[in-house]
């Protein structure tokens, strides 16, 4: 497979491109199985070439010859290493589960073609993302996701607040990418070439204070994409779209693209240790950042949401202790358990007639078993229950953390960051169970829509078991034991890769271990009381401090702040300039031609037609300008 | 052979025999056919052309006016290609689109357009000072024309203006083209970068040079007369000014001003860099702000065009050859863009904000098309805006860090206006219920767009493609170190 990886995103593509063609007026149902079938042949590939064997030194594959011009050349090629095969796994696996489920969850939706036209596109760009050899393509391939993701927030556009959500999120996300690009111009100047290889490995003649620069640059374009304060205002709004847009490019992929281009970057990171306390540091307040948020939301989506923020959060806290393995780790069990609750929240959404608030959901339990149950996991494995998926990764991952607070080369910070991940943790296992029992326990809060709801169609459930067993499974499948589990010896053949110091002391780990565990379940336990039992009632514990409860439920106010702030004064600038055009700038041009219409009035009785006017000047024009030269030379 | 002569006469022949028409669809006919052969002569050059030479090629010369060395002489190079194939191929499809929209002395208009093609065709193509002014001045009065006879309300104060701002420019370059004859006893362009202009004449020549084609380009301050030209110009008229007349300034900046006057370009360079770069933010925030969807585009082509001045000033070839791109590229998705604008206003009467929004649902075809092209024109990776600009910016860092980053800003609030354009006008609810019956685009339209958006794809995917036709005889240009 080494020889043919063009394989794995042509399969999206051609899905895509007969789904374009003929899929609005010939083929439409059948677009969700042929789009589908792409997806699985993109997996199929993946899954050979892991077989086949991938290593830290199989060679980039060179597709063509982007462009060539003086000292910019450029070459479109592939890089094949774990972390390409293990970012392809879950890219294509977890993409495929999700068409197969929107073959249902869409079944009644009258843009059916539509919908399975842009998903394998996207999938072909993000797969292309995670292929590209170099920093240029990783750009073009990283705003198309992004254009892709616009078109499927938007997906209902004649909602005002779809269209504006799409908006949003591509205009976000161009201010990460502004900063993206500059760095990845300054790379091209600085080391004359804009492949991984060529740059990685010449990262340490050049000077720490231009890596920095640098690696904060391309940080700005992994904030933007991963959503990571101030940048995340975009993502809880691209809930507009429909779930399995939501669980695929919003929670599982795209998202995660920040996370994957820090990992690729490492050797760029690593160099600084201010560029890693910067992605450890806004890692740590965004994952507890959005934790508090998620506490207040009563969108069922939104809730998950700024679980998905808080959680990229975690990731670029492992990134910045330097924990790399880790941070992937967590990024593919994420992927799992987040889908899942994502499609397990659509399939409540479908059963109650695309209402969303919570309030009006309870006990939905009875009424959707296999919905509940597979929820349920997701949610144990995404508080970081023993032994689910996410206690491995998540546990991993604040360990790595604490022991970067301790080490000798580590920064006091770290602990501090730990402490945060900690609490991020606490509240996570709150959120989740809040959300858990406001949506299947209890009375139903409205009974038209609970008479009427039902479980989902096989093909939206049985994405939701495979996902499920993903969620159970998959951290103890590949990453036990700790430290040297199947996904870490996999990745460890990454060059650079940095192995956290203090991870060989058992008694510290599993020390860890029982804290994060116990924070959990004191979350869980919690929620049981505030929600189930309600002792105290949630309507006690806001009003403990209301101004708390209130900045919590607007979000800190930071949509309002960029609103009025950036937005608000980009457009005023825009009318100052627009009237500056009118009345100055060409205010100017207006008086210089009454002037001249003035005075030549004279003229104008002389000649009669415009043409012989033009003629005479040209002819005059020509005369006294070479008499001036003849003369004056 | 005469291949580059047939491409340039042929129009013009065209225009004669659609005056000879009794009819309105036979004048179409006649213009299709002669804008036709120029396509095809056209595709077997670029099929025929030497990627590798360095020089000109075709170069076909003639006395003219024996006396003072004026020839009618021309070649086609790297610099010109894209050019007259830009020309070539937006031709016809304006000659198609007008069929629909042109209902008042449509013999005229179409003759009119075929002159302008000939015109256009000979600025890019002549190499010979004096012809090049010719069809310099050529290309002004069909032009003067088509907005003055075919445009909106406010035709004759829109026409006047453009006529008068792009006269005033031209006259002085006529000096400035003598004054270089009496300096270097030559018209002839292909020999003229060897016979170095003096150091002192090089400034006063700058000059008038660049008042000339900073005026077409449109560089800012002179950029006033672009928005009132666009706004009243038909929509054919709309294409071509955008997608064609505005590259004869970028052309002329690379053909004659970097060759010709190196030092004075390098003492101008910090100057020509700025108002580069006050064009890319200050279109854009204008742009931003408009209520006409027509004037929007005109905005942001001041925007767009910014961002190939800034690549010809920034002594990079990677900055030149991004530039050329940039002008291919801004040809095809605003051509395509001022297109799609006159659709909806021939179905609506109106390109006001205020009265659009939801078209989407009425037309879907047409919400796919012009998305494609809003897309393309915030510079959307893999389609044709995105290679240029990026190559662009890579030469305005290599020049000064502040170029590069100020000219980014522009990149984001491209996506800002673009993005809020579509959303008012396709997406949310229909306003008016009369446009819930109207017609999507028809055949004529569709097939007119399609070759434009395989273009601009084919540009995006591949941009080296197109750069390799370019580069070498962009590497000729002198930059001073």
């Amino acid at each position: 497979m080494t020889d043919f990886p063009w394989l794995i995103p042509l399969f999206p593509l051609v899905a895509f491109a007969i789904n374009g063609a003929f899929g609005p007026r010939y083929l439409k149902k059948a677009t969700g199985v042929i789009g589908s079938a792409g997806i699985l042949g993109a997996f199929a590939a993946t899954v050979a070439l892991w077989i086949g064997g991938v290593h830290s030194d199989t060679p980039d594959f060179t597709l063509y010859r982007w462009v060539s011009s003086g000292s910019f050349s450029i070459d479109i090629g592939f890089v094949l290493d774990p972390l390409t095969v293990v970012m392809l796994l879950v890219v294509t696996g977890v993409s495929f589960l999700v068409h197969v489920y929107s073959i249902g969850y869409m079944a009644h939706d009258e843009s059916f073609a539509r919908f399975f036209t842009w998903l394998p596109l996207f999938v072909f760009a993000m797969i292309m993302l995670v292929l590209s050899n170099n920093f240029l393509s990783l750009y073009v391939f990283w705003e198309l996701v992004g254009v892709c993701s616009y078109l499927l927030i938007g997906f209902w556009h004649q909602r005002k607040s779809a269209a504006d959500a799409a908006v949003k999120a591509f205009l976000v996300n161009r201010i990460g990418d502004f900063g993206f690009a500059i760095g990845i111009i300054l790379i091209f100047w600085n080391f004359g070439s804009l492949n991984y290889g060529d740059v990685f490995a010449s990262v340490s003649d050049k000077s720490p204070d231009l890596m920095l620069l640098i690696a904060l640059l391309l940080f700005i374009g992994a904030v933007g994409k991963s959503a990571q304060f101030p940048l995340h205002i975009w993502l809880p709004d691209a809930m507009e779209g429909p779930t399995p847009v939501s669980a695929l490019i919003h929670a599982a992929t795209m998202v995660t693209a920040g996370v994957y281009m820090v990992a690729r970057m490492r050797p760029i990171f690593e160099v600084s240790n201010e560029a890693l306390l910067v992605v450890g540091g806004i890692g740590a307040f965004t994952a507890l950042f959005a934790a508090s948020i998620g506490l207040a939301q009563t969108d069922i989506k939104r809730v998950l949401a700024y679980s998905t923020v808080s959680q990229l959060g975690l990731m670029f806290l492992a990134l910045g202790a330097g924990a790399y393995t880790v941070a992937i780790f967590h990024l593919a069990t994420h992927a799992f358990f987040k889908a899942l609750l994502f499609l397990g929240s659509g399939s409540v959404i479908h059963a109650m007639q695309n209402q969303q608030e919570m309030s009006e959901y309870g006990g939905l339990w009875r009424r959707m078993k296999w919905t509940y149950f597979t929820f349920l996991l997701g949610g144990l494995a995404l508080s970081g229950v023993f032994p689910l998926a996410g206690f491995w990764s998540k546990d991993e991952l604040l360990a790595s953390a604490f022991f970067k607070g301790v080490a000798s080369d580590g920064s006091w910070a770290f602990t501090v960051f730990w402490i945060m991940g900690l609490l991020a943790s606490l509240l996570t296992a709150v959120y989740t169970f809040r959300m858990i029992i406001l949506t299947f326990h209890g009375k139903p809060r409205n009974a038209e829509l609970h008479s009427h709801s039902h479980e989902s169609p096989i093909s939206m459930v049985a994405p939701l078991v495979v996902l499920a067993a993903g969620a159970v499974a998959l951290g103890g499948a590949v990453g036990f034991p700790p430290e040297h589990g199947f996904i870490h010896d996999y990745l460890y053949k990454v060059p650079g890769v940095f192995h956290f110091a203090g991870a060989g002391e058992i008694t510290a780990v599993i020390s860890l271990a029982i804290i994060s565990t116990a924070v959990a379940a004191f979350g869980i336990v919690a929620a049981y009381a505030v929600y189930s039992r309600r002792q105290p009632s949630p309507e006690a514990v806001a009003a403990l401090s209301p101004r708390v409860y209130g900045l919590l439920y607007r979000k800190y106010y930071v949509d309002e702040i960029v609103n009025y702030g950036i937005v608000g004064v980009t457009k005023g600038i825009g009318l100052i300039l627009w009237a500056i055009d009118a009345k100055i700038v060409d205010g100017i041009v207006n008086l210089i031609g009454w002037t001249v219409r003035a005075t030549s009035s004279l003229t104008r009785r002389v000649q009669t037609g415009q043409v012989q006017n033009y003629l005479f000047l040209i002819a005059a024009g020509a005369v006294v300008s070479v008499g001036a030269f003849v003369i004056f030379r | 052979m005469a291949e580059l002569s047939i491409i340039i006469w042929a129009p013009l022949i065209g225009a004669v025999l659609v005056l000879l028409t009794r009819s309105r669809s036979s004048a179409t006919a006649v213009a299709m056919v002669a804008s036709l052969v120029t396509l095809a002569a056209t595709v077997a050059v670029i099929a025929g052309f030497d990627r590798d030479a360095f020089g000109y090629q075709l170069v076909e010369a003639h006395d003219w006016l024996p006396a003072i060395g004026v020839q009618y002489k021309v070649g086609i190079d790297g610099i010109s290609v894209l050019m007259v194939l830009l020309t070539a191929l937006l031709t016809p499809i304006v000659i198609a689109t007008s069929w629909l929209t042109i209902n008042k002395r449509v013999k005229e208009y179409m003759a009119a357009m075929l002159v302008l093609e000939t015109g256009m065709l000979g600025v890019f193509l002549a190499l010979d000072l004096v012809l090049f002014y010719v069809f310099w001045e050529l290309v002004l009065i069909p032009m003067y024309l088509i907005i003055g006879v075919w445009g909106g309300p406010n035709r004759v104060y829109s026409t006047v203006k453009f006529f008068l701002f792009t006269f005033i420019g031209s006259v002085l370059m006529l000096v400035a083209i003598l004054a270089i004859y009496f300096n270097t006893q030559t018209f002839d362009v292909q020999v003229l970068p060897d016979r170095a202009l003096a150091e002192s004449l090089q400034g006063w020549v700058f000059v008038a040079f660049f008042l000339a084609f900073a005026i077409k380009v449109p560089m800012f301050p002179f950029h006033t007369w672009l928005p009132d030209a666009h706004v009243e110009a038909p929509t054919g008229g709309s294409v071509i000014l955008a997608g064609v007349l505005l590259k004869m300034g970028g052309y002329g900046f690379i053909r004659y001003v970097l060759p010709l006057t190196p030092n004075a370009v390098d003492d101008a360079r910090i100057w020509m860099m700025a108002l580069s770069v006050i064009a890319i933010i200050y279109g854009a925030l204008v742009a931003m702000m408009q209520r006409d969807l027509k004037k929007l585009i005109a905005y942001s082509s001041v925007s767009h065009m910014g961002f190939v001045t800034l690549g010809i000033f920034s002594q990079e070839q990677v900055g030149v050859d991004g530039a050329i791109i940039q002008m291919f590229s801004h040809g095809l998705v605003t051509g395509a863009l001022f297109l799609c604008v006159g659709i909806i206003y021939e179905r609506t009467h109106t390109r006001m904000f205020s009265d659009l929004g939801g078209m989407a649902r009425t037309m879907p075809v047409y919400a796919v098309v012009l998305a494609f092209f809003s897309l393309a024109s915030l510079g959307l990776p893999m389609l044709s805006g995105f290679a240029g600009e990026f190559m662009v910016l890579v030469a305005a860092f290599g020049w000064q860090y502040w170029s590069g980053v100020l000219a980014l800003t522009g990149v984001v609030l491209a996506a800002a206006y673009m993005l809020w354009m579509y959303q008012r006008v396709m997406l949310g609810q229909v306003k008016n219920v009369a446009f819930l019956r109207l017609p999507d685009m028809n055949r004529i339209e569709v097939m007119a767009l399609a070759p434009v958006a395989a273009l601009v794809v084919f540009v995006g995917v591949s941009p080296g493609t197109f750069v390799d036709f370019i580069t070498k005889s962009t590497a000729r240009i002198p930059f001073i170190y």
